[in-house]
């Protein structure tokens, strides 16, 4: 492989496939249905605080 | 359901998991900028002159390191009008392909060093390193005079080119054997140097610290800061350096 | 007792080898290294002989009497460290500061040349300071997040020791000129050995507390914390291949050389900045600022996104060190566009912070450890917005090799790294030894002001004289040629250098005021009698204009 075809790759599918990753994971985050693990994950640092 | 695979709730739950897609994760950008520089050619472009530095050169990048010089000088010249006019033809990749490592810094508390050999005298340079201020009044570079006291290790030269050779720096089975009068020759003008000149083409015999009756720290480290930038000859070399913006008139 | 006879002996015979290496060796720094380590495992053989934890033990005052359910000894000593060697580091900086204004004070010795002291301060800022705030505040969160005690008790006190070690073989290293050459890698091929032991049981300890938690979902600090631990082994793995010259000597050569060395460091150099001092740093801050703040995480999804953004994109931004080198374009392009895009995950992470406070931003003005975090995250902000900046190739070429760079790197180590660290320190330290609240809450505030107005001085003379003197390094007369000779533009800098060390000392001493307000919660003395940290009471005799209203 020379410098000339990795340079297409990264032009072409490599962007693409970066640009749908990118996409698919924050869609994927801002699914629905997430939002109460959410919000209980976020406050179990303050249950059982007896320990600091 | 594809989604139910990789749900993220199972990676926040499972360390291995979360372990094993973070590693791979911060791999990518690694493995897409750093590998590629080993197997493209046009990375490294060849350069006629480029040669391994001969042992008393080697003992004074040493020092070089020793001493952390590289905090504050670098030795990469950018393609720039001022900078080509102010340190000299800009680096080549060539240049620093037997650096292990390489010594480009990335401060320039002091001027760069990149094309200093052959600039000033050795006695500048020894006057210099001992007293900087003696020589330019406003510098801050700290003094070296211990340099000048202190003999030259010489007992692990073989050792030093034998691992250097292993990493890839193409000393012949000679020149790591003969390397210890290799070193004595380099410094001493009175010595006989046709071996080492046939060994490291242009090399540049003579005593360097003015003082002929040891070999000095201060003797490696001028031999090394004189052999800077000067291994290639930029004519010859000019059809690489073709200026891009910004670069030499 | 038959497994610490066992333990003790191996240590006694790691202490042999040791004192074997020393002798054999004919390189003098390799043989006080060795000796040093030597003495450390005839320490560790004594240590384990009386079981772990004998000097907490010995000073009750460090096992403290707090009914914590958790592995916590470890942590006050971590604490301590990280105060110690933060002070250590302050000073050092301070003193090479001065010596770049006043050059005398390289004291025409070896040893105290800028040279070798430079990379004791940058090491002891970033992995004496920084890495033992990492260290204990991870033993901290992974506890408390997981509800459970640390795993192998005894190899995350070898970590704890095993770290500190680490450092005093570096620094002493650094001073006897042993060095990579490596920024922020220097220390040389047996030290970093050592190191990947010692990260490798910081890692097992750390997974293995979290296999252990008692808690079904692993809070997201952890895993900054875990993505921090992950990438700086790999790191540093990769970066430090190198060949010994002799096994019993202390130099080594690079497996790399030039361009690909050059890419392998600043690929490592960029990093230790992002996982170290960016991923872990979060890591403290997605747990110690909604703690002090009493309030959840403003998105816990953005802190996903913001995770995963991060740790992707900050890999590929070394290559912006290396800007019009001879490193290939394409790298030096994809390096330059990958750090402007890394603006928008590090605000992310800083916003996600700062509204955490999102009503009960009173909070800012009670709150003087709060209002040391908020500072903090603007910090980062800040240095997060100058880095892609300067990482644009048109900008890099004034900057680069210039103080600009330097003048960046504090306001981010001084302003984000710094105020957080000191930020949990307080956050800390009452609570781990079990005290009402911190011995004063003024001093606190005192800190707050000589820190800033530190880092204000210092940032500020950084960018005058990084731009001035890459303006004057450019700069081109009516007949042609370059105006300045480089002496002159280092002569341009000095007042520049004089206020640079101003606000270094301001910043070291807001530091030992921090020293002393928690060595005094530590002893458990009296709370310091002081007006209360409370809104400013109306004072209408006060409320006047200050500049008189002219009649109507």
């Amino acid at each position: 492989m020379t410098y000339e075809t990795a340079r297409h790759f990264a032009d072409s599918w490599g962007l693409l496939s970066m640009t749908v990753l990118f996409i698919g994971l924050i869609g994927w985050t801002f699914r629905k249905g997430a939002k109460k693990a959410h919000d209980e994950a976020a406050n179990m640092i303050f249950r059982d605080d007896d320990n600091g | 359901m594809a989604f139910r695979i990789i749900e993220h709730a199972k990676l926040e739950r499972n360390v291995a998991l979360l372990g094993v897609f973070a590693l791979v994760t911060v791999m990518i950008g690694g493995l897409v900028q750093i590998t590629p520089l080993f197997w493209i050619d046009s990375t490294i472009e060849k350069v006629e002159g480029v040669r391994p530095y001969t042992p008393l050169e080697q003992a004074g990048r040493n020092i070089y390191i020793r001493e952390g010089c590289y905090v504050c000088h670098s030795q990469q010249v950018r393609p720039f009008r001022d900078e080509v006019e102010r340190y000299g033809p800009y680096s080549l990749a060539a240049e620093s392909m037997y650096d292990h490592p390489f010594q480009w810094g990335s401060k320039r508390t002091g001027p760069d060093l990149a094309r200093v050999g052959g600039r000033y005298s050795d006695e500048w340079h020894r006057a210099h390193l001992k007293d900087p201020r003696a020589v330019v009044p406003e510098s801050i570079m700290p003094p070296y005079a211990f340099l000048a006291e202190k003999s030259l290790r010489t007992d692990d030269i073989v050792a030093q080119l034998t691992a250097l050779s292993r990493v890839g720096v193409p000393y012949s089975k000679e020149a790591i054997a003969k390397a210890a009068a290799d070193l004595e020759a380099q410094a001493n003008p009175d010595a006989d140097a046709t071996e080492l000149k046939k060994r490291y083409p242009k090399v540049q015999v003579r005593d360097y610290d003015g003082d002929p009756t040891k070999i000095t720290e201060m003797d490696a480290l001028v031999s090394y800061l004189q052999v800077l930038g000067t291994m290639v000859d930029h004519k010859k070399a000019a059809s690489q350096q073709v200026p891009n913006e910004g670069a030499a008139k | 007792m038959e497994k610490l006879v066992m333990r003790g002996g191996v240590w006694l015979f790691v202490a042999l080898l040791l004192l074997l290496a020393a002798a054999a060796s004919s390189d003098w720094a390799f043989s006080v290294h060795m000796s040093i380590a030597c003495l450390a495992a005839l320490i560790a053989a004594f240590a384990s002989g009386k079981g772990f934890d004998f000097l907490s033990q010995r000073y009750p005052v460090l096992s403290a009497d707090n009914a914590s359910k958790y592995d916590d000894d470890l942590i006050r000593f971590g604490l301590i460290a990280t105060i110690f060697w933060g002070l250590a580091g302050f000073l050092a900086g301070l003193y090479i500061a001065l010596q770049l204004a006043f050059p005398a004070l390289n004291l025409n010795f070896e040893y105290t040349t800028f040279g070798r002291l430079r990379p004791l301060h940058t090491s002891a800022v970033i992995f004496a300071f920084g890495g033992n705030a990492l260290i204990a505040t991870s033993f901290y969160v992974v506890q408390r997040t997981c509800r459970a005690r640390l795993a192998f008790p005894s190899l995350a006190r070898f970590v704890f020791w095993g770290y500190q070690l680490f450092i005093v073989l570096a620094a002493t290293g650094y001073l006897m000129g042993v060095t990579q050459s490596k920024e922020y890698a220097e220390p040389e091929w047996y030290v970093d050995l050592w190191l990947t032991v010692v990260w490798v049981s910081y890692l097992a300890v750390f997974v293995g507390t979290l296999m252990k938690r008692k808690e079904p979902h692993i809070y997201v600090a952890n895993w900054f914390y875990l993505s921090f631990i992950i990438t700086v082994a790999m790191l540093h793995l990769v970066n430090n291949v190198s060949l010994p010259v002799s096994l019993v000597g202390s130099q080594s050569y690079s497996a790399f050389a030039g361009v690909q060395s050059a890419m392998t460091q600043w690929w490592y150099g960029h990093n230790a900045v992002g996982f170290f001092l960016t991923a872990g740093f979060l890591a403290m801050m997605y747990y110690f600022v909604p703690k002090q703040a009493e309030r959840p995480v403003y998105s816990y999804r953005l802190s996903i996104i913001h995770f995963w953004a991060l740790i992707f994109l900050y890999i590929w931004a070394g290559p912006h060190h290396l800007h019009y080198t001879a490193l290939p374009d394409w790298a030096q392009t994809l390096g330059m566009v990958f750090s402007i895009v890394l603006w928008m995950p590090s605000w992310g992470g800083m916003i996600n912070g700062l509204m955490t406070l999102n009503g009960a931003w009173d909070k800012i003005r009670t709150d003087p450890i709060i209002r040391m975090m908020v500072m903090s995250l603007a910090f980062y902000g800040m240095s997060t917005f100058e880095g892609p900046m300067m990482s644009i190739k048109a900008v890099n070429s004034l900057s680069h090799y210039t103080d600009w760079t330097i003048g960046h790197v504090h306001s981010g180590a001084l302003g984000w790294n710094g105020m957080v660290t000191f930020g949990c320190l307080y956050y800390l330290a009452p609570r781990l030894w079990g005290r009402e609240r911190l011995y004063s809450l003024r001093m606190v505030n005192w800190h707050f002001w000589l820190a800033s107005a530190g880092i204000v001085f210092y940032a500020s003379a950084m960018w005058v004289s990084g731009i001035m003197q890459g303006l004057m390094w450019r700069e081109y007369g009516a007949d042609g040629y370059l105006v300045y000779s480089f002496v002159e533009t280092v002569d341009a800098m000095f007042p520049m250098y004089l206020i640079r060390a101003f606000g270094g000392l301001l910043y070291l001493t807001g530091a030992i005021v921090m020293t002393v307000n928690i060595w005094k919660t530590i002893a458990g003395s009296p709370l310091r009698q002081e007006a209360p940290m409370t809104e400013t009471p109306y004072n209408p005799e006060a409320d006047r204009p200050a500049v008189a209203v002219p009649a109507e």
